[in-house]
Parts: C-alpha cells; structure tokens; sequence
C-alpha cells in the first residue's frame, strides 16, 4: 500500500532462518535459568538449616535454661520418647477426629448454605444476622457454653471446630457467588439462559477461586478450635498432652506438640493448594 | 434454520419503538429510544451511528430481547420480540468470554445453553472457530489471548448457534486501530459466508460506512431516526476504498449529520448544566 511508488519503501531482508524458541542461545525473558528454577527451594531450605543452627548454637551454649529454650536436638529426642510410648498416637487419633468431624461437618453445611446464601438476595438478608453475630465472636469465647452442653470429650471441641470454620466457609462463599461477572450475565441471557443455567455455567465455577480461599482460612481456624479447645478441657489430645507437658515442666515435650500440629496446618493447607491448582489452570500466569 | 424464510436471515421491522429505562435516584422514567421506524431486509448489513448515549445499543438490546420496549412494535419475520430467542445472536463490545473456560469451551457455550447434544456443538463450534481464523487455539484460555482474538471468539459464539440475525455491539471499539481495521475486513469475509442479517452499531462513521449497506444515523438522545443513508459501493470491499472519493462523500454527508446532532446536544447539556 505504498503511496509513492516512484520512491520504493526500504525493506528489511527477512531473517535468514525463523527464530526457534528452543535455542538456548537466545535471550528469551521469563524462561528460568538452571539456578532460577530452584531458587525457591534453595532460598527456602538454607534459611530454615540456618536458622536451627543458630538456635542450637544458643540452646548448646547455655545462655538460656533448656527448661525455656531446648534445642532442636532435644525436641528430635523428646519426639522419639513420645513415638517410643505410643500414647501419642491416641493423642492424635483424638485430635485428628475432632479436626477432620468439625471441619467436614462446616464444608459439607457452610458450602451449599453460603451458595444458597448468595443466590437468593432474600436468604441472605434473613440469615445475615446471625452470621455477622457469630463471625464478630470469638468462638473459643463459646467453649465453657459447649463444654457445659457436650461434656469434655470429643464432641464439644468438634463443635468448637465447626463453629471455627463454618463461617470463613460461609462468608467466602456468599462472596464468591455475589461476585458475578454482570457482563457474563448479560451474554448468557442473551443466549437465553434460564437461572438455574447462570446458576451452573456462572455462579458455580466463577466463584470457586473464593470458595478455596475460604477453605484455607476455615483450616487455620479449625486448628485453633482443636488446640485451644484441649487446653481448656479434654480426655485426649495433643493440645491436653501439651498443657500437661507445660504443667510439668517438660519443655521439649510442648515443642514436640507445636511441631505435629503445624505440620497437620502444613499437609490440610497443602492438600487445598492442589486443589486450587487443578481448578485455575485458566488463571494468567504471571512472571514474578 | 427457518425453512419458511427462504433467505439467509431474518427481517426485522420497528414501528415507533419507545424504550425507557427507570432511573432509581430521581425515581424517575427516561427516555432513551423516541419513535424508532425501521426496516432491516433479509441479507442486509445494516449499520446505525450516532453521538455517544444517543440510544443506539438500547434500541439493539431491545432487539436482541434483553430489554422490553415500552412502546411501540417490534417483530421478526412478523413474531413480536419479548425476549432472547435462538433466532438472534449477540455479539458484544467486551468480550465477555468465560475466564475459566477454552475457546472451544466458549464457543460451545451459547449451544449449550440452548440444550444442543455436546458432541455435536463440538464439531460445529470447531467449523466456526476455524472461520473466524482462531485455528489451533480451541484450547488455549482467554487470558492467553490479545484483545482482538478475544473479539474473534465472541464472534464465534454467536455465529455458533447459528441465528437468522446477528446483532453487534460496537464490537471493536476496544481494538487499537490496527487491528480494528482487520478486524473490519474480516467481519466482512465472515459475513459474506454466511450471509446473516446483521445490524452493526458504532460511532465511527468510517466503520459503518465501509462494512453496511445502509447506515442509520440516530439522533442525540432521545434516539429517533434521523437519516438512511444508501451505501452503493460494491462488494467484496477492501480496506483501500475507505480512501476513494464515493467512500468520502458517505462519510462527509453522515458526519454532517451526526454534527448537527452533537452541537444540539451539547448545546442542551450546557443550557441545563448553566
């Protein structure tokens, strides 16, 4: 479309072979060198081990009591002595039960209820009281009312659990609903769509990024429920074997505690994570 | 679809259309569509201008039945519009496209919607994927694509349930001008191989005049009709006829119009604002 012709428009040459992405000489950003991979892991593992170096330095040097700082060492050998007499693994059988009862019991409720919720405008607005008073609680301000009611054993602290994680469930999801694209909307009805459609099609996937995020924060909550509600009264436990721990001293033995339940944190978090990975393949990937 | 229409679309006919939209902070009604007369042949591309918030995409949603007209008749093939039919396909000005879903997934929409068995909204989706020009990226994901590949998919979805009219809302109004001027060419070559009924709203006179065979220019608002205008050039039409005199003299006499209409506009909005 040259407007000139008497004056031809200089061209490049085109290059001479087209260029291949896979070529390991080209500088192509956002491709992760050898190192760049592992950077992460690397990154990760080193501050950790440094950080129990240093903390076993201290604890070995004295400058604390081990009865307020053991080292790591001691907690690897107070860990042995607790597998060693086998009453840990009631413990956690215990507290497993009462995480994986409370917690279920509030997805299996708290997901249809907050999709509902978010659906019918009129639910929402009947139900909404009750949720804001509950959320605004702290639920463990609720635990000598179900000890009262359920007795120290395994129900009142399910009941804690649920209570713990029912409502992140229920408020992520109402939100996630009522986060629905407008413009979606309006395409599907001009498909001519029915509400149950839009219901399927959109509100459902469209809000499973929300949905996630509130089982997350549900699992941090229901770990509170667990520990916190063994310490206030219990037959059984890992919160119970850490406050008796506590009561008598036995220092590396609370430590020992700590560590099993932030691990349980870490595998439910982690289970979640690849569940939300699988379901936003879609999502833009972004070259941090 | 239609056997009973013979041609390639749909007729649509407009008897003084009114629509008014209820305004909730000065609990108020509002004029937007005053009285629209008119016709749209089986075949046509027809396309309407006019200056921003003259009513244009209101009287294309009523169209398309996403909105009741508070007056008036409006009919298809003579059947009074009340609501989305099969028969109409939207394509928007944003994409809309769902995030979570592949282009496939997207294009098949619209058919699955309108309970078509899967496999085969599959395989006709593939044939109109292919037409907009997105082979080979059925399975790639909205957020993998530039805007204008966006627009391809939305096109395709709407050709995709195979309508008698296809309606398109300032479709590449968020396209840079480049790829707006392809995109242009290529809706041209789409709709020559199917042939559709088609109304086109935009605001650029250039777009109207180099894809329709008749633009409609709509007054300030209250959107009324305000002038037809018959563009005889002939088809297949490349992007270098926006360049020959006869293309300019369209846009010259539509531009004229549409002034007037902005000037009176404006002029309102100052006088009501002072």
């Amino acid at each position: 479309m040259a407007t000139a012709p008497d004056k031809p428009v200089a061209e490049q040459p085109a290059p001479a072979a087209p260029g291949d992405a896979r070529r390991t000489d080209l500088r192509i950003p956002g491709r992760p060198g050898c190192l760049r991979r592992h950077e992460p892991t690397l990154f990760g593992v080193g501050s950790v081990l440094l950080f129990l170096i240093v903390w076993q330095a201290v604890a070995s040097a004295r400058l604390v009591p081990p009865l307020f700082l053991p080292g790591p060492l001691d907690i690897v050998d107070a860990f042995v002595v607790l597998f060693a007499q086998g009453e840990i693994w009631n413990d956690i059988w215990v507290s497993g039960q009462e995480m994986v009862y409370g917690y279920g019991l509030a997805v299996l409720i708290g997901l249809p209820l907050g999709l509902l919720m978010g659906w019918y405008r009129r639910l929402n607005y009947a139900l909404d009281p009750f949720i804001s008073f509950f959320n605004s609680t702290p639920r463990v301000a609720l635990l000598p009312l179900l000890i009262l009611w359920l007795g120290i054993g395994i129900w009142s602290k399910i009941a804690v659990v649920f209570l713990g994680s029912f409502f992140p469930v229920v408020i992520n999801t109402i939100a996630g609903v009522r986060n629905l694209d407008a413009g979606l909307i309006k395409t599907s009805r001009s498909f001519g769509a029915t509400d149950a459609q839009i219901f399927r099609s959109l509100a459902l996937p469209g809000s499973v990024p929300f949905i996630l995020a509130g089982l997350r924060l549900g699992v941090g909550h229901a770990l509170i429920g667990v520990v916190v509600g063994e310490l206030v009264a219990a037959q059984a436990g890992v919160g119970l074997m850490m406050a008796k721990a506590g009561a008598t001293f036995q220092t590396s033995k609370v430590f020992a505690g700590l560590i099993i339940v932030a691990g349980a944190g870490i595998i439910f978090t982690g289970i979640l994570q690849r569940i939300e990975r699988r379901f936003q393949a879609w999502k833009p990937q972004n070259n941090a | 679809m239609q056997a009973a229409t013979g041609g390639h679309g749909a007729r649509l006919r407009a008897r003084d259309v009114t629509i008014h939209y209820w305004l909730e902070r000065s609990s108020s009604a509002f004029l937007a569509v005053d009285g629209v007369n008119l016709d749209v042949h089986e075949g046509e591309l027809l396309s309407i201008v006019g200056p921003s918030g003259c009513g244009k995409s209101t009287f294309l949603n009523a169209v398309d039945g996403l909105l009741p007209i508070s007056g008036g008749s409006l009919t298809l093939n003579g059947r009074a519009i009340d609501r989305p039919g099969r028969d109409r396909a939207m394509v928007f000005q944003q994409p809309n496209l769902l995030p979570w879903r592949t282009v496939m997934g997207n294009v098949v929409y619209g058919l699955e919607l309108q309970g078509a068995p899967m496999g085969e909204a599959r395989k006709h989706a593939r044939h109109f994927i292919e037409l907009v020009g997105l082979h080979g990226f059925a399975d790639a994901y909205p957020s993998e694509l530039s805007g204008g590949m966006q627009q391809r998919v939305n096109l395709a979805r709407a050709l995709a349930i195979d309508p008698e009219m296809l309606l398109l809302d300032e479709p590449f109004a968020a396209l840079d001008a480049q790829t707006r001027e392809f995109m242009q060419l290529e809706l041209l070559r789409v709709w020559s191989e199917t042939r559709k009924t088609a109304i086109f709203i935009t605001h650029d006179i250039k777009e109207a005049v180099y894809l329709a065979d008749r633009v409609v220019v709509f007054s300030a608002r209250p959107g009324r009709v305000r002038q037809i205008h018959e563009i005889d050039l002939p088809r297949p039409r490349s992007l270098s006829i926006k360049r020959e005199p006869r293309f300019l003299a369209y846009e010259d006499a539509i531009w004229a119009c549409i002034e007037e209409e902005v000037t009176a506009a404006n002029q309102v909005g100052l006088a009501a604002r002072g």
